[in-house]
């Protein structure tokens, strides 16, 4: 009984939530394997050896790899899925991506986004946006699974012993090629992985205000997020969303400035540790789910909050 | 060239889910169900491909009870050519609908599939790429701009750190993310017009297709509720309680 962990890096380091994604295996209790896709990656492969629980890595490098294409991924999981009893997928927009077509070409249900493991078949999940949980247990052969990662604290980086195998490329799909990307600059921990996110909603009226946030992050050193009628607005780009479509986050401390609090959005944050909602409207739906309210216009309270911060 | 799109019945986002009283999944008696948000996002997309003249008939295809009809039914009255409705009362996974949707794939032979990249009931993300796995089609999700170039597409998607693009050869699989369009909204002479659209129904049984699952739903649970907060007030209360209180700052 082992399980395979699709693991995903960037920059020469191994991404946060697959740490999340090796945390869930080890509560599923058998051996585990990392799968390695990359170009050029041998330092990162080194690396996941050495997380904890993790008792080998394959390591396949190849162009093919040097960007996260679903088909050509899918494809190499598949050249190794036969020996595996899970396989597990971090619910990352590079994880949705893949999962589901390994699940498709084994003939098995997919199971998204787990927030719980109860036994080696049985799962929680979220569904209509976390408005319930479901508990569901696959009776397939090899369970191909996307974890939540902010469900599962992530394992240490080191304690582990796995020796590096190479794998061969699998190849690279002729349907698809890789154009180029746009990726927000920003020196600030990552909006998933942060201990403290302040997001910013429909009141912060437009994108140049979105700064008395960001002044206000820099002193917590916490993420800026958004809701969803933010990003649609055009007030900052599609990855500060967070919610049922978007990221889901649950940090220490969730500030929730003009955000109104709908469904969507609660669906991405209602795990936060401690909520904090800054609204003037007293009736909007954030104050149900905040642990500390404050009704008050937020052009008043930011620039407070950020002073008082300073003291 | 035609286009098939996804449309799937699903209870309306506005409204909040609420767990039956045995606890096998959500209230859905009496309840407005709409189209998939996601979806309308597809059905408008498809349109708006017709109308730069990339494609002659956009085909809305939807799985599900008998009430999903419904749902065609708007997607005809936004401009929809016809519809199919493979009808089944059980509640399928991911996997069946898409092998059920390949099946419909080989019998029109579209050029272009466009999907939902969810449903916002059991947020799964599955079926695009199932599809695409499936029938060996390009796979190209939560797409936020797709421009013809020829016969490839070029695709801007949505991912963690921001955008990405991509090429793909068609016949492609494309699921939709929120930024791609604003859906229209139909009009009532349009309204009209959808009745008398054609809508073929399709029973399960006739297509052949393996439906089964062995994935179970065990059960269904309210998610745990948070403990009713505090009204601060005032910045200075706020940050003394999340210093000394909270301690998270």
């Amino acid at each position: 009984m082992t399980t395979l962990v699709v693991a995903e890096h960037e920059a020469g380091a191994l991404r946060p939530a697959t740490l999340n994604v090796i945390s869930a295996a080890k509560a599923i209790g058998n051996d585990i394997t990392v799968l390695l896709a990359g170009q050029g990656a041998g330092d990162v492969a080194t690396a996941a050896g050495n997380v904890d629980g993790v008792s080998k890595v394959l390591h396949a490098d190849d162009a093919a790899y040097a960007q996260e294409i679903a088909e050509n991924i899918a494809s190499l999981v598949m050249s190794v899925a036969e020996g595996y009893t899970h396989i597990l997928f971090a619910a990352t927009a590079a994880g949705k991506n893949v999962m589901p077509r390994v699940a498709a070409m084994l003939d098995v249900s997919g199971i998204s986004d787990i927030t719980s493991v109860e036994s080696a078949d049985t799962f929680i999940r979220p569904i209509y946006a976390g408005n319930a949980m479901a508990t569901v247990k696959s009776g397939d052969a090899t369970k191909v699974i996307s974890v939540r990662t902010t469900a599962f604290e992530p394992v240490a980086e080191s304690g582990g012993s796995g020796a590096v195998e190479t794998l061969a490329s699998a190849g690279a799909s002729d349907l698809v090629e890789f154009i180029g990307e746009e990726l927000s600059q920003s020196d600030r921990p990552e909006l998933t992985s942060a201990d403290i996110v302040v997001s910013g909603g429909r009141g912060m009226q437009n994108g140049d205000n979105f700064s008395m946030l960001d002044e206000i992050a820099e002193k917590l050193n916490a993420a800026v997020g958004a809701s969803r009628a933010a990003v649609d607005s055009g007030f900052v780009p599609n990855e500060y969303q967070v919610g049922q479509t978007g990221k889901v986050v649950a940090p220490n401390l969730y500030i929730a400035v003009g955000i109104s609090g709908a469904i969507q959005h609660l669906a991405g944050m209602k795990d936060s540790k401690v909520i904090v909602a800054i609204n003037k409207d007293e009736e909007a739906p954030i104050f149900q789910v905040a642990d500390y309210g404050l009704v008050a216009d937020l052009f008043d309270a930011l620039p407070e909050l950020s002073k008082a911060l300073d003291g | 060239m035609k286009i098939l799109v996804g449309v799937k019945r699903v209870l309306d986002y506005n409204v909040k889910a609420r767990v039956n009283a045995d606890k096998t999944g959500i209230e859905l008696a009496n309840v407005k169900m709409s189209m998939n948000p996601f979806d309308e996002i597809a059905v408008e997309e498809a349109l708006r491909i017709k109308e730069a003249g990339n494609a002659e008939e956009v085909i809305a295809v939807s799985i599900g009870p008998s009430q999903s009809q419904e749902t065609i039914r708007t997607a005809l009255a936004m401009g929809a050519d016809r519809g199919i409705l493979i009808e089944t009362d059980e509640l399928l996974e991911p996997l069946a609908i898409a092998k059920l949707l390949k099946h419909l794939v080989e019998k029109e032979e579209p050029g272009l599939i466009v999907l939902g990249k969810q449903a916002i009931d059991g947020d799964n993300n599955q079926t695009g790429q199932m599809l695409s796995a499936l029938t060996g089609m390009a796979q190209a999700t939560f797409a936020s701009k797709v421009e013809f170039e020829g016969d490839t597409l070029k695709v801007t998607r949505e991912v963690d750190a921001g955008l990405e693009s991509i090429k793909v050869k068609m016949p492609a699989v494309l699921t939709t993310d929120l930024r791609l369009n604003e859906p229209r909204y139909a009009k009532l002479p349009n309204i009209m017009k959808a009745k008398k659209k054609p809508l073929e129904t399709i029973a399960v049984a006739d297509t052949g297709v393996d439906v089964s699952s062995k994935l179970t739903v065990v059960e269904v649970n309210e998610p745990e509720q948070r403990k009713a907060g505090v009204i601060v007030s005032d910045v200075a209360e706020l940050v003394e309680k999340l210093r000394n209180e909270a301690k998270v700052i």
